[in-house]
């Protein structure tokens, strides 16, 4: 009984294998990077990716159908530097799956490719949930992920040669079009410069760095740390000497703090998308800049 | 002294400063992870625990009164290299005012061999049933079920290889196997050369939407048990007041089911978040008791027992940091053997009871590092009924693994 389920398993086995030789079947810790692999892959690709806008890469769980997608998995795409810490290198474990162990091919850790900021000077955990390797949130600088993309691609046709071709084709187009966006981007961005902001996590740093904004400080008092009363009335006190235009926060944070401290400080408060899916009209990493930038732009008009 | 207690700090400070550059850089650095574990326990009556229709062995017992230590853990791991990964577990607890180390964990495990399969070899917490596998630390209650203290002393661990594997099915799909040595409790003796006892199992999961997860479970162990003395925790008197250890050899096997589901909005479980689990197991034995007085033609009876029980529970965290919890244990057995009074003095005639608990904590994570817990249980499971509150921490120091689903 036992081992005819086993070869029926096999079986089904060996039929969805051979229907992925027709591609790369990519599992993407993020949206942003399972929308970046769409991009750059076309239809050659299959991509699910493990967390929605709505949930925290920070916290999520290996739960089944995870270990099930990772063990069919040609190519896992994460942002790396620790964010998937409390929950990727089980699901590696679990899946048994060679190709996409750490150091293999069938490993793109996007963040590492990159300079990263916010690198703690000294690891405490007193002081909050640090990351060792820096802030890992790096999609959100443009020329950070282009350089990524760049990166990507190369992987894509290292797994799959067969469809070189087209994956270089498709990369000098994504580049084209991302490169004119950028343009346009950082001329309709200007506005933005200096702009003080609070934030609820230090999810922004690498958009600040591009835009040259501020952080004015964040609702949590350490990273990781849920907002508290008196870190929010010193907070308040800070902002009386020397004022934020806003107080940001990403879909996937509970806007209470945020709502908590407008009420607290008569800060407006911003909800950006913070990834693909974040918001109804973002449906790509074009859009995502695109509704960004225009929901921070009406902090300036 | 105060010269020695700078020195002391500063070489601290060097080798502090040393291992947070390097953190940086893990994969050369085996990960240590340290877990605190203190109790307060206030119970209702004084008499000693004993679970009619149960022989206990193990970690089994009801928990100590009023401050004391739980298990404090040391926990180091690390891949060895790109085919293998390894982990040790060394519990450290105080056992009848002796300061007793245990290796709860020892093991290897393969991570390069693709295609699905896993191996495993070394000490390691069997496969069996949901809870098995998970540390005292990651449980939701401060004890363990009951039918994990009946039948396996809190938790099955057993020195052997295990193999798994996952099918590359778009459900999650596992099947496994495990032969282990077979000395530890609820086995003993390591018969058949030291290859006494095996386990298999199967699991299957998956997602309903983005907010709902699952995981059901079968599994089954079985056991050629030479010898097994139930533990030390129950030491009958005879007339002549001399001791007494009952003592079992025969054929054990166990059959469980398990499954669990959990919910939270979105599949964010930062704010809210449900989790709803059960498992039922039930025990056959046939083979005979003997109670062991150290003389040469000591009692003894034929044993056909049948153990059964499972729980049932839920845990809610309705707020960022607080959760609540309830729980319901019930066991039940029909054991039967040529001479009933032997039976009864071996502990294993449940005398018409059938033990039940009723659980409710509530607990309090300041971090995903720290837990505050209270807890009270309305216990049943022996004949005295109990009333038990347990105050409790649990802290995590260093870096710390995910836990399993």
């Amino acid at each position: 009984m036992l081992s005819r389920i086993v070869l029926l398993l096999s079986a089904i086995g060996m039929m969805l294998a051979q229907s992925a030789n027709a591609g790369l079947n990519v599992f993407a810790c993020e949206p942003e990077w399972a929308s970046l692999a769409e991009a750059l892959g076309g239809d050659r690709v299959t991509v699910t990716s493990a967390t929605t806008a709505r949930q925290d890469p920070h916290h999520i769980e290996a739960r089944p159908s995870l270990i099930a997608k990772l063990r069919r998995a040609d190519l896992l795409i994460c942002s790396g530097a620790e964010l998937e810490v409390g929950w990727l290198p089980m699901l590696q474990r679990k899946a048994g799956n060679r190709q996409v162990l750490s150091g293999q091919k069938g490993y793109f850790e996007a963040a590492m490719l990159v300079d990263r900021l916010d690198v703690p000077e000294v690891l405490d955990r007193s002081l909050g949930d640090l990351h060792a390797s820096g802030n890992p949130h790096v999609h959100l600088d443009p020329h950070r992920l282009l350089a990524i993309a760049m990166a990507l691609s190369e992987r894509m046709i290292e797994l799959d040669p067969q469809n070189g071709g087209l994956y270089e084709q498709r990369r000098n187009d994504f580049k084209q079009r991302w490169q004119n966006s950028i343009e346009t981007w950082e001329q309709v961005a200007a506005p933005l410069k200096g702009l003080r902001v609070v934030v609820h996590h230090m999810d922004w740093s690498y958009l600040f760095d591009w835009l040259q904004m501020v952080n004015a400080g964040a609702l949590e008092p350490k990273p990781g740390l849920p907002a508290s009363a008196s870190h929010l009335t010193s907070l308040k006190q800070e902002m009386e000497q020397n004022p934020a235009a806003a107080i940001l926060h990403t879909h996937y944070q509970s806007p209470k703090a945020a709502k908590r401290f407008s009420q607290l400080s008569g800060i407006e408060v911003v909800e950006l998308p913070y990834t693909v899916g974040g918001a109804a009209e973002v449906t790509d990493l074009f859009s995502l800049y695109d509704v960004t930038l225009k929901r921070l732009l009406k902090l300036v008009q | 002294m105060s010269t020695r207690l700078l020195q002391g700090a500063a070489v601290m400070a060097a080798i502090l400063s040393t291992a947070a550059g390097a953190a940086g850089d893990s994969s050369f650095n085996p990960e240590i992870s340290l877990i605190l574990d203190g109790r307060y326990g206030s119970f209702d009556n004084d008499s000693d625990y004993e679970l009619p229709g149960f022989m206990l062995g193990g970690e089994a017992g009801r928990g100590e009164e009023g401050f004391h230590l739980g298990h404090s853990e040391l926990v180091l791991s690390a891949n060895v290299d790109d085919l293998f990964y390894g982990k040790m577990t060394a519990a450290i607890a105080e056992h009848d005012g002796e300061t007793e180390v245990e290796l709860e964990e020892a093991y290897i495990e393969t991570l390069g061999l693709g295609h699905g399969i896993t191996a495993k070899a070394g000490r390691f917490f069997s496969g069996l049933g949901y809870l098995n596998q998970q540390h005292p630390h990651a449980w939701d209650f401060t004890d363990a079920p009951l039918i994990y203290r009946g039948l396996f002393g809190d938790q099955l661990l057993d020195d052997g290889v295990h193999l798994s594997w996952v099918a590359p099915t778009p459900m999650f799909v596992k099947v496994g196997a495990e032969i282990t040595r077979g000395e530890r409790f609820p086995a003993a003796g390591a018969s058949n050369d030291g290859v006494g006892a095996s386990t298999i199992f199967a699991k299957v999961g998956g997602d309903l939407g983005e907010s709902q997860a699952w995981q059901l479970g079968i599994s089954h162990w079985r056991a050629e048990v030479e010898g097994r003395t139930s533990g030390g925790h129950h030491h009958h008197e005879d007339e002549e007041g001399g001791h007494e250890t009952p003592t079992y050899s025969g054929d054990s096997d166990v059959t469980g089911i398990d499954f669990v589901w959990k919910w939270s909005p979105h599949g964010n479980a930062t704010e809210r978040h449900l989790k709803i689990q059960g498992e039922y197991f039930i025990r056959n034995e046939d083979g005979d008791v003997v109670m062991d007085d150290e003389s040469d033609a000591p009692e003894s009876t034929t044993y056909d027992g049948e153990q059964k029980g499972g729980y049932l529970q839920a845990v809610y965290q309705f707020m960022p940091r607080w959760r609540v919890g309830l729980r319901y244990d019930w066991l039940d057995s029909d054991n039967k053997g040529s001479d009933e009074e032997v039976l009864a003095e071996a502990g294993l005639d449940n005398e018409g009871h059938t033990p039940q608990r009723f659980t409710l904590m509530g607990d309090y994570s300041h971090s995903e590092y720290s837990r505050v817990r209270l807890q009270f249980a309305r216990d049943e499971s022996y004949e005295d009924k109990d009333n038990i509150i347990t105050l409790q921490y649990i802290v995590s120091l260093g870096s710390h693994g995910a836990h399993q689903f």
